[in-house]
């Protein structure tokens, strides 16, 4: 029993690191219809500041700062390799993102010299914690937490206030956006700012239960949490954290179940079969909308 | 000439090398409904699409109480004091109804509450609808929800692009009460159509547009009364 209730935990909190880098990719999917893929290597590069900094900084102001440094770095991408691209073909973009992709983790290739870094101990979420008899670190209890605050912070700038309000218009319609006076460009800068802020967050509770980065470190939960944003329907925030949430539980149990089984290396495997499943059943996914910009 | 609220001289727009607006000239004067005809594909939506920034013009001069504002940005050119009503109404379908109003005022700052009460007063059913999706409103309501937008922005010119098109005729002539009904509020209005026959009875004056040049002008009155336009325009429905 306790077993199982460590597993669900780690399960929530894994998810709830998969939401908070989900919401990114559906976010700027929903507005550009781009796949970011240089996401998970921002991702990545929040961890390797999150080492820089804390090594020279107390803290309670690097963590801060690691957020600060991501949102630039998110502002920057959107600025230099999406923004000129804005009247070209999709397809070109994308390959702009992949481009952006490369350049992040050769860069941490080059600055780290490809040795894993160590990520630092952060005191309260690496410190342990009982909860229903099982021993765990706060990180656990604090993600999942964290995220609901976020979430809901998140809804409320969507849909309460004038910038959410333009964001969904833009989503919806460019042009006719423009002639509500709105600056689009700006819009989809607070879209970039948002999406980096949350993966900056997710990657200080992420690494916290990784003993190193690499370069590579943002790839595989990147590629989760687009999965989360596909099944849960892209362009959807409550379908992204929803699917990282189902991920991240399923994800855990596999990778829990008796070791006599032998299945546990199967756990990503599982992760994309259960994406085809839904999306043979539903390709939408969860909360998608149907055919895009009917009249 | 210094009242013209906006002068359009010798407008140019082309898709790539191909000149859909050829040199057009119109003003409109405080104050007045002017009418922009034309069959489809004449250049009518290009030309209102340069003005308000949505395409950059090839050539020419776009200015709004004397000030150039040729190609500016959109937002520039809203912040002025145009704002348009595109060709296939374009509401926000995923905002509630309310929302698609306020977001014509996106750039005011002020208290939007006499203005919101201004336009359900041309359009109560938007009241009764406020809370509920654009996109599940009529045709018509959709077409009514537009306007209102618009208007929310306090233009000094309100440009229209094809509000009747694809709409009953029953609607058609509601829609054309509401143009009459803001016009005698004081809203300055440029209106393009296809609909000769309702547009040239609402307008003050009224230019033709025929690929992408002007071809005829004059007052709704003199439009209506002449053969060509009769014709052409006023054929059949006339
Ligand atoms: N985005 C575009 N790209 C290429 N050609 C266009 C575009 N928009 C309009 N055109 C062409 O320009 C001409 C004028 O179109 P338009 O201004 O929409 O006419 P109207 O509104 O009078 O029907 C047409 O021949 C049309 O095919
Ligand atoms: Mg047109």
């Amino acid at each position: 029993m306790e077993y199982v209730i460590s597993v669900l935990l780690s399960g929530i909190s894994v998810g709830g690191q998969y939401a908070l880098i989900a919401i990114g990719y559906t976010l700027v999917y929903g507005i550009l219809r781009l796949i970011n893929f240089a996401h998970g290597d921002v991702f990545m590069v929040a961890g390797l500041l999150g080492i820089y900094l804390t090594a020279v900084l107390p803290i309670p102001v690097s963590l801060p700062l690691v957020i600060v440094f991501t949102v630039l770095l998110g502002f920057t991408i959107e600025r230099a390799a999406y923004r000129p691209l804005r009247e070209a073909p999709r397809m070109s973009v994308m390959i702009s993102a992949i481009g952006v992709s490369y350049l992040l983790q050769n860069t941490a290739t080059y600055v780290t010299g490809g040795q894993p870094m160590t990520y630092p101990t952060i005191p309260f979420l690496s410190d342990t914690v009982n909860v229903a008899g099982t021993q765990t670190k706060w990180v656990v209890i604090i993600t999942p937490i964290l995220v609901l605050i976020l979430v809901t912070i998140l809804s409320m700038l969507i849909n309460g206030t004038k910038i959410g309000m333009a964001m969904r218009a833009v989503s919806k319609d460019f042009e006719t956006s423009r002639l509500m006076g709105i600056k689009i460009n700006l819009v989809i800068s607070v879209t970039f700012i948002i999406g980096s802020a949350l993966a900056a967050v997710g990657s200080n509770l992420f690494f916290t239960n990784y003993p190193a980065i690499t370069p590579m470190a943002g790839a595989m939960p990147g590629l989760k949490a687009f999965v989360a944003a596909v099944f849960g329907g892209i362009g959807s925030i409550p379908g992204a954290v929803l699917g990282a949430f189902l991920i991240g539980i399923c994800e855990t149990i596999i990778k829990g179940l008796p070791s006599s089984w032998d299945v546990s290396v199967f756990s990503d495997a599982f992760t994309f079969a259960l994406l085809i499943v839904i999306l043979v059943f539903k390709p939408q996914g969860l909360f998608g909308e149907a055919a895009a910009d009917k009249v | 000439m210094s009242e013209d609220l906006l002068r359009i001289s010798d407008l140019k727009v082309s898709y790539g090398g191909i000149e859909a607006v050829r040199g057009i000239s119109f003003n409109v004067r405080q104050g007045e409904i002017v009418t922009l005809i034309g069959a489809n594909g004449a250049g009518k939506s290009s030309t209102l699409r340069a003005i308000s920034g949505l395409v950059k013009p090839a050539g020419g001069k776009v200015e709004l109480e004397g000030e150039d504002i040729t190609a500016k940005d959109s937002s520039v050119i809203v912040s002025k004091g145009l704002m348009m009503v595109p060709e296939g109404r374009k509401i926000f379908p995923n905002l509630s109804v309310l929302e698609n109003l306020k977001i014509g005022a996106y750039l005011r700052n002020d208290d939007l509450t006499e203005d919101l009460e201004a336009v359900y007063g041309y359009f109560p059913r938007l009241k009764e609808r406020s809370w509920q999706a654009g996109g599940t409103l009529s045709g018509g309501e959709q077409q009514m929800l537009a306007v209102g937008r618009a208007l929310m922005g306090r233009p000094k010119v309100l440009m229209m692009d094809e509000p009747s098109l694809g709409l009953a005729p029953i609607v058609v002539q509601d829609i054309f009460e509401i143009i009459r009904r803001i016009h005698e509020n004081g809203t300055t209005v440029l209106l393009i159509e296809q609909n000769a026959n309702m547009a040239l009875h609402v307008a003050d004056r009224a230019y033709v547009i025929e690929n992408g040049k002007i071809s005829l002008e004059g007052t709704g009155k003199e439009l209506l009364s002449n053969e060509k336009v009769q014709a052409a325009y006023l054929g059949a429905k006339g």
